[in-house]
This record gives structure tokens, sequence and C-alpha cells, in this order.
């Protein structure tokens, strides 16, 4: 045991020889990852893949390796991130299963010196740190655009996502506050849960739609707009304005309206290439940067100017993405400063 | 022969799993090393034991999974903020367990049909308490989990402790023998004169008991519980159970066992997570070594019986 432990002492002091020439050469990276049952997060997974063989193969890191859990389950994550500390990684990439239930472990990595850097779903332990979404904001910004869209006002229906899920509440809460503070000429007259899926979405609104007086803008989630648009048209209802999520089917259908009749809109959603900020923060980390635990990612945002762009790179079925480089992640760290 | 060598093939399984996961990760093979690989499994091990305590009277438990994450958020709400209070719900569902195991003796209501009602039962209680995940471990629980005793990480030392005192309880005990023989032969332990209905409360009871034990744990090493945070546990445990040289039916338990399978099954997980296999793999993988360490058993029996 002991000889094993003179071992790790003398490759520490080998590592600690290199770190001096290149600052990250020798250091390795795991993602551990909760779920990869949809779109987003197999964008989220085939970004990082790209972003991390690149880094390795220019010589950045020693490893990046993802690991995702079969089960979406917080004690097969918590010993995944056991195995992470075991095999040695330096730096630990999280999209966690929960937000709090992994702190036990995420605790143990910190104390062993491993780098934790939760993303997209974060962690609350405060050794880690946190690339969070400020969603609040993103409903926010929705209302800013309809706003200036349709500065006199009128009726708006909302679409909201999964109920019960963090995400969910603080879209609609930015949503709800930019209405009541600063667009007062706004009333939202319904309120329907699309759970992020078109055709939940479209048969939501396809129920409420009866019921509602005209309706000028339709703020949404994302993965929603396009079950929305369906509804109308199926209702016989003019098309109002609806905010879009970067989802290809959503971008199909807005180029469309566009070329028919001029349809103006814009669609914001986050990047699954937030994993590849994640990786390059964690690059940062290790390389001895003074990086605050708080960081916010920027959203992706696409207005009429780059619909036909956006569309071309989007993958039928997907989410529009974009990968962070190093230079992003200096970016959104210096903002945090 | 079948009953003194039931706990060997447990111990080869973990030996030669221990074996090839020091070979693929030396660093395992330390203090540190054996702590991580194994202080998730100490929760999963009570949970064995609490699926243990139902097969031994030839029932099955399909609400482990759920009682545990609902004792979880028990443990990580109630007992940390008005400990008494939680103590006493704690209490109280060890008694629901037992009354549990009463009702379906008495109505002769199929076990697999009362405990899959009661694992919505009980997460339905659990998101009620902790719609979103939180809570925090009380600091007793949190500091208990986390001691460091000299020489033996703490995994293995609690694992070697419940193993004697289950093994105390279940072998040794006169309420233990009773309780074997009742999933051994109902009919005659009723006949001696032993009231069956609270034998299997009892049983029942004992289930609960480690299942609460089960959720303390697990909060302590998690610091914090969400709803659905124990949910494997309810198949974990039967495998664990199972690979630990026990059967369904007859009363053929082995505590020692049991935990040895719960550690098993742990450990196979790690493993196959060193493997590098991709996760799409490893949900059938851990199968297979289920499936191969069963065949394993049966040929042995087939042989025990032959002589």
């Amino acid at each position: 045991m002991k000889s094993i432990l003179m071992g790790a002492a003398a490759l520490a002091l080998m590592a600690g020889a290199v770190h001096a020439e290149s600052p990250t050469a020798s250091k390795r990276i795991a993602l551990s990852n909760n779920y990869a049952g949809n779109s987003w997060r197999q964008a989220m997974l085939k970004t990082y893949e790209e972003t991390a063989q690149a880094a390795v193969a220019d010589g950045v890191v020693a490893a990046a390796d993802a690991f995702t859990t079969s089960e979406n389950q917080t004690t097969e994550q918590a010993a995944q991130i056991q195995n992470m500390i075991l095999q040695g990684y330096d730096a630990i990439l999280l999209n966690a299963a929960s937000p709090t239930a992994l702190n036990g472990a995420v605790k143990e990595a910190c104390d062993a010196g491993v780098k934790v850097i939760s993303f997209d779903s974060i962690v609350t332990e405060p050794c880690a740190w946190r690339i969070a979404v400020d969603f609040v904001e993103m409903g926010r910004q929705e209302v800013e655009y309809v706003a200036s869209r349709l500065p006199e006002g009128g009726n708006l229906l909302e679409i909201r996502g999964l109920a019960g899920v963090s995400t969910d509440d603080a879209i609609s809460k930015g949503i709800h506050e930019a209405i009541d503070t600063k667009y007062p000429q706004f009333k939202i007259v319904g309120s329907v849960h699309g759970d992020w899926a078109q055709d939940v979405a479209q048969k939501a609104v396809a129920g409420i739609l009866p019921s509602l007086p005209d309706v000028v803008g339709v703020v949404t989630q994302g993965g929603d707009g396009y079950g929305a648009a369906e509804a109308f048209a199926a209702a016989g209802r003019p098309t109002p304005l609806i905010v879009m999520g970067n989802r290809q089917d959503e971008l199909k259908w807005w180029a469309e309206q566009r070329d028919a009749n001029g349809y103006e809109t814009m669609s914001l959603s986050i990047a699954p290439g937030v994993a590849s900020l994640a990786f390059w923060v964690g690059q940062q980390i290790l390389a001895g940067e003074d990086v605050p635990k708080d960081l916010t990612v920027p959203f992706l945002t696409i207005t009429q100017a780059d619909l036909d762009e956006a569309l071309k790179t989007t993958p039928e079925g997907s989410v529009s993405n974009v990968s962070y480089t190093l230079e992003d992640a200096q970016a959104v760290i210096a903002g945090a400063k | 022969m079948q009953a003194r060598y039931r706990i060997l093939l447990p111990v080869i399984s973990l030996v030669v799993l221990l074996g090839m996961t020091f070979w693929m990760q030396p660093r395992a093979m330390s203090y540190f090393g054996l702590n991580l690989l194994f202080n998730l499994a100490v929760p999963i091990a009570l949970a064995t034991i609490a699926q243990m305590m139902v097969i031994m009277v030839n029932d099955i438990d399909l609400s482990l999974g759920a009682f545990v994450s609902l004792v979880a958020c028990v443990t990580a709400t109630w007992l940390n903020d008005t400990p008494l209070f939680g103590a006493l719900i704690l209490l109280g569902l060890i008694a629901s367990y037992a009354l549990m195991g009463a009702v379906i003796h008495m109505l002769e209501l199929p076990a697999i049909v009362v405990t899959l009602g009661m694992s919505f039962v009980w997460g339905g209680l659990a998101l009620f308490l902790l719609p979103t995940p939180g809570g925090a471990s009380p600091e007793w629980i949190r500091s208990l989990m986390t001691l460091k005793p000299p020489m033996v990480p703490l995994a293995v030392l609690a694992a070697v402790i419940v193993a004697a005192l289950t093994h105390m309880l279940v072998i040794r005990s006169k309420i233990g023998t009773v309780l074997r023989g009742l999933g051994g032969n109902a009919r005659s332990i009723a006949r001696a004169g032993w009231n069956v209905t609270a034998l299997k409360a009892t049983a029942y009871g004992l289930s609960g008991l480690f299942g609460v034990l089960s959720g303390m744990a697990l909060v302590g090493l998690t610091t914090s519980a969400d709803a659905n945070i124990a949910l494997r546990y309810t198949l974990l445990s039967i495998a664990g159970v199972i690979l630990g040289g026990g059967e369904f039916t007859g009363g053929k338990v082995s505590p020692v066992g049991a935990v040895i399978g719960a550690l098993t099954l742990t450990l196979a997980a790690s493993f196959l997570s060193f493997l590098r296999l991709s996760p799409d793999w490893q949900i059938g993988a851990q199968g297979a070594i289920l499936i191969l360490v069963l065949t394993a058993r049966l040929l042995f029996s087939r042989k025990g019986a032959a002589t």
C-alpha cells in the first residue's frame, strides 16, 4: 500500500514537471452525463465529442472522455462520479440528474482535489462551478421582442414546458415579470403545458383555442412553436406572432411562412454546445485561471436575418447548435468577474 | 451440502470481480479507493437485507425502492428540521410496513400486487414531501456516514457489521429460525401454535426497519434527497438477495450472502464503467453477470443434489 502511495506521489511530481511546460497537457477531463434520450442531449454529446477529440489531438488535454449513466438515476450518477475520482480524472464536467442529491459525491470529488464543473442541470454544492442558463432572462427577452414588434399590445397565449421542472418555472416567471413590470399593454389570456414537444403543444393549444379571444402573440419555451402554429392553422385562425425555440421543424415552418407571406419572428433557446463551453471552462480552471464559481451561458438567438444559415446547419429533427471555443469561454469568465 | 456451501459462490464472485477491478484500476486498492467503491453499497446492502426479510417468508416486495426514497425524503426534511417528529414518522413507516404484512396474510392477497400498489403510495407521499429535489442530511447522519475509522474503510466495516448482526438475527436467533420456518412450511408453523399473522407482520416490520436504515444511510451519503432517489433499489435488492445465495421460496436466505450480493452488484457497475463500456450495453452486461452467477449456482446445486 505504501509503495502505491509513493508511486502516486512520484506520478504527481512528474505531472507537476509537465505542468510547467504546457498548462493542461497532462490533465484528464471526464464528462458525467445523466441522460441521452432526446435530440438536445444527443446534440450535446456530439458537440462535446468533437470539441474533446480536437483538444486531445492538439495536445490541450491528455483525455476528455464522456460517460452517460444508463438509467438517469442520482445514485447511479453518484457512483459514476466516485468511479471518476478513482480513475484519476483532474476535472469532471457534470450535467446532473439532481441539483442536490449528488452533492455528497461532488464534495468527495472536491476533497480529492478534482475540479467539478456543473452545467445545464447544475448542482448546489458550493465547491463546484456552475454554468447556468438564465432562463428568467429568456422569458423576459421573449416579451421584449414581442413588445418591439407589437407596441400597441394585445392578448398573448403562453405555452409552458414540463410541469414541476425548474426550467419551466423560470421561463414562465420571466415572461410574467416582464409583462407585469414593463409591458402592461399585454395580457396573458391562456396558458397551457406543451411539455417542450410539438405534438403535446398542438393538442393543448387546439384544446384551449375555442375559448380564447383574438390572440396576437404566443410566448413559448422551445419545442412547442411548430405545434402551436399547426393548431392555429387547423382552427382556421390567423397565425399570431409565435416565438420559436430553435428546433429544426420550427425553423423550417418559419422559413416556409416567410417565403409565402413574409412572416417574421425570432427564435431562442440554449444551445447543446454548452457542453463544449463547460469543457473550455474546465480547461481554464485546470490551467490555474481564476474562474468565478457562477457563470452564465448566453442563449443562442436566431433572427430573421440568420434564419437561412441556421436552417442549413441544423440537422433534421435536431436543434440549432453552436460549438463554443476557448475564446468564448474566456469571454464568459471575464464577463462574470 | 447446499446450506453450507451456499455462501461460497457469492464470495467467489465478489473476490473475482474485486481482483479484476484492482487489476483494471490499481488506484482502487487503497483505503480511499475501497471507500469510494463501496460507500454507496451500504444503503444497497441495507435495502437488500430489507428485501431478504420479505423473501424469507415467500413474498416479494416491489415497493422497496419507493419506500427507501420516501424515507430519504423524510430524513432530509422532517428528521432534519424537527428530529422528534421525524423519528415518529419513521417509526410510523415501519409500523405501516408491519401492517402491510399482516393485511397481506389475513386477506390472502398476493404480496406482489399489494407491494406494487403501495409503491405508488410511497412514491406519491415522497413527491408530496419533496416536489423538487432538496432537503439536507441531519448532521449526525452525515458525520456517521463520513467517519474515517482506522485501517478499515467505513463502507467495508459497515458491511461487515450489517452482515454479522443480521446473521445473528436471522440464522441464530429463535425468532429468525421461526420466520425462516414460515417460509419453509407455513402450515407446520401454524400447527405448532404460532400466530402466523404476527410472524408475517414481524418479517415485514423488520423489512421496514432495514428500509428506513437504508434511506437514512443514503441521505447521509448524498446529503439531500429527491423523490426518485432510490427507485433502482427494488430490482437491485432482489438481485442482491438471489446473487447472495437466497431463493424465492422455502425461506432459504443468507444474510451474509445478501450483503455480499449487494457489494458484488455495486462493484459490477463500477467495473463495467472502468471497462469504458457504452451505457447502452451496461444494463445488459449487468444482467449478463447476474445470469452467469445464477447459472454457476444451478450447476453447483445440480451437482449437490446428485451426490
